[in-house]
């Protein structure tokens, strides 16, 4: 029961990885006061460009730097509209996911030829697992060796830099002069202007910021849980991060947790399957997969509590109003 | 002025008459899994590449993005006078019996299903036959005679494919333990190999040590999974033999590409007809694959124990419990 427990554990870590770098990115971008609906094309952009310059160059980092490249150019023509240019940061976001989904099968098809699928990538084209320190000398032990052996080691670069991420972003977002103003520009962007700070400057680099996190989710969708890129392949984990910004209300650690809650109940579906419950007998598959969201209305009906985002966001920015 | 309207009708009757007798228009739809799924769609993607190099016609191709598109699809093709339209999938089987009753000139066929009209012709195989050979020799090559099942989307088809693995395994080692699960119940679950990994990482931690996987594009995340365990796979539809070389055991052939393949042949030489066809083994078409990238995964005793069980249910010595007969695995 306990090894059941805790291999469930390490596959919730695993599948909540791009949620959590793709939360964390949305972020960034609504404590500005950009509302980001865009996350899911910018993780399916990163992918693409990760496993396309990762099959070309062999290298999974380089495929990484592409990847947030091409999230940032993203995340740029989002600030573009709606900073710049003042537009509507939904109907921007809606764009690009859309551009996105058309694009990157267009260019796979162009590049590779493989119907909009990348060549499977293998060796250094990957992020491969690591290996902690100890980590078999230790597996031996109870319940501890079985923690760190399991849980804790045996995972990529990215999904260790995933939660390295979390307490980065509440230090930067509360203890620093950056996260200040961050905050400021999201809630009363006319003190901040008065200040003497740009507010337009503080955006973008909010947004930029966005877009690095967005395409380490996306590079560790292709290089690194899955082997090349496939079309659609974020399958709705933008939605999921965003849903999980409001239910961890814009705050960084609230918000792992409920990047984890989510993982955590893919992995238990997963498990669940084809497991015969005492008294109920078997599950049938379709019962399983209704059950995250099921949790989930249930859990912002009755448990979160009202929710309530940074106060300019989704509004433009218009000096001459102040 | 008569006359000349009388020599443009006969003229147009000509060349409407010899469009029948040697311009085949064949068309093709395939399903929301799109056709480079290196699996099922792939294959019959296959079979129509040697056709247009065989006769050199080309055929029309079609890849819904969505259910409603299928129809449309269908629809389209129908209207611009393709025929034979294949309907590459058991989705389709509502929407091409709308069609096919709307354009009763025209041929249809359908792969994975039966549609009972009097201008299409069905095409199935005996998937439990085949997923009965790579059953037992999964059940050889395992050492803690526990093996995997991924399945695509839930549907009879894939419980057809399962029930028939688990009579094999079963087979060769009676007290196999069998784990089975499936990736969803939409035809997405045809598309997913990040949840295709996830459940093969589940299987292995729980002790399996070869997992077949009748998903489709599903799979290759299944494939995948092993190759980074050291653990072994087993493909499907197509030889996918070559996509993880050294830890694909071997890979439960379905010919669609010969069924799409004789479709237009039949076709272009008149000979084509609407009915049901079955293929099984003993008509080659369902198979388990043997090649350069798995030999030395399958011994000379393995092989040979499967060569038996092979002409044992050929030969109706083995019967295969079908899964869609009672919509049950009573084994």
């Amino acid at each position: 029961m306990f090894e059941t427990l805790i291999l469930i554990l390490d596959a919730t870590m695993r599948v909540s990885t791009p949620l959590i770098l793709a939360a964390l990115a949305g972020l960034f971008s609504e404590r500005s006061g950009i509302v980001d609906i865009g996350l899911e094309g910018k993780i399916l952009g990163g992918a693409f460009a990760a496993a396309a310059a990762a099959a070309v160059f062999g290298s999974a980092w380089i495929g990484l730097i592409f990847a947030m490249l091409a999230s940032i150019g993203l995340a740029l023509i989002h600030g573009f509209a709606c900073i710049t240019h003042r537009g509507d940061h939904i109907v921007s976001g809606v764009a690009i996911n859309t551009i996105v989904a058309g694009l990157t099968v267009t260019l796979g098809l162009d590049w590779f030829g493989m119907g909009g699928q990348t060549p499977t990538l293998a060796g250094d084209a990957r992020f491969l697992s690591l290996t902690l320190p100890f980590a078999d000398a230790v597996a031996d032990v109870p319940v501890i060796g079985l923690i760190y052996s399991e849980l804790l080691s045996g995972h990529n670069v990215l999904v260790y830099l995933a939660f390295a991420c979390v307490p980065l972003t509440y230090w930067v977002i509360y203890k620093t002069r950056f996260g200040l103003r961050l905050r400021a520009v999201g809630e009363n962007p006319h003190a901040v202007d008065t200040a003497g700070i740009s507010v337009a400057f503080l955006r973008y680099r909010a947004v930029i910021i966005c877009g690095i996190l967005c395409g380490l989710a996306g590079a560790y969708l292709s290089t690194a849980h899955n082997a090349g890129f496939l079309k659609d392949m974020s399958a709705g984990k933008g939605y999921i991060a965003l849903a999980a910004l409001i239910f961890g209300k814009w705050r960084p650690v609230p918000v792992l947790f409920a990047c984890l809650l989510f993982g955590f109940l893919d992995a238990v579906a997963v498990r669940m399957q084809g497991v015969s419950l005492p008294g109920i007998g078997e599950i049938p598959v379709q019962a399983i997969e209704v059950l995250p969201y099921v949790l989930t209305v249930l859990l912002l009906a009755g448990f979160i509590g009202k929710a309530i985002g940074p106060k300019a966001v989704g509004r433009p920015y218009v000096k001459e109003r102040a | 002025m008569k006359g000349a309207f009388l020599v443009t009708a006969t003229a147009l009757a000509i060349s409407v008459s010899s469009a029948h007798a040697a311009d085949v228009k064949p068309a093709v739809v395939y399903d929301q899994a799109g056709k480079f799924d290196k699996s099922f769609n792939e294959g019959v993607y296959n079979g129509i590449v040697k056709f247009t190099k065989d006769s050199g016609i080309q055929v029309r191709e079609f890849e819904p993005k969505n259910e409603a598109q299928t129809e449309q699809g269908l629809r389209r093709l129908a209207k611009r006078g393709h025929s034979p339209i294949v309907a590459v999938g058991f989705s389709m089987a509502s929407a091409l019996e709308r069609v096919a009753k709307d354009f009763p000139d025209l041929q249809f066929t359908i792969i994975d299903m039966v549609v009972d009209l009097p201008n299409v012709q069905s095409i199935v195989f005996k998937e439990h036959e085949g997923s009965f050979l790579v059953g037992a020799l999964a059940a050889m090559k395992s050492e803690t005679a526990k093996v995997g099942f991924v399945g695509g989307m839930d549907i009879p088809l894939i419980r057809r494919f399962s029930c028939g693995y688990e009579q094999g395994a079963k087979y060769v080692t009676s007290d196999a333990t069998v784990f089975e699960n499936m990736t969803g119940s939409t035809p997405s679950a045809f598309n997913d190999p990040t949840k295709g990994a996830e459940l093969a990482k589940s299987q292995f931690s729980q002790g399996v040590d070869v997992i077949f996987a009748a998903a489709g594009g599903t799979g290759i995340g299944v494939y995948q999974a092993a190759k980074d365990e050291g653990k072994f796979a087993i493909g499907v539809d197509s030889n996918q033999n070559h996509l993880q070389p050294g830890t694909m055991l071997t890979s439960m052939v379905k010919r669609v590409d010969l069924a799409a393949y004789n479709t237009y042949d039949q076709a272009v030489k008149g000979t084509w007809a609407p009915g049901l066809t079955v293929l099984g083994l003993a008509e080659g078409g369902v198979d388990w694959a043997l090649d350069d990238n798995n030999a030395s995964l399958v011994d000379v005793d393995m092989k040979a124990k499967i060569e038996a069980i092979r002409a044992d249910i050929v030969s109706g010595k083995v019967s295969v419990h079908d899964y869609m007969s009672d919509n049950a695995c009573n084994i």
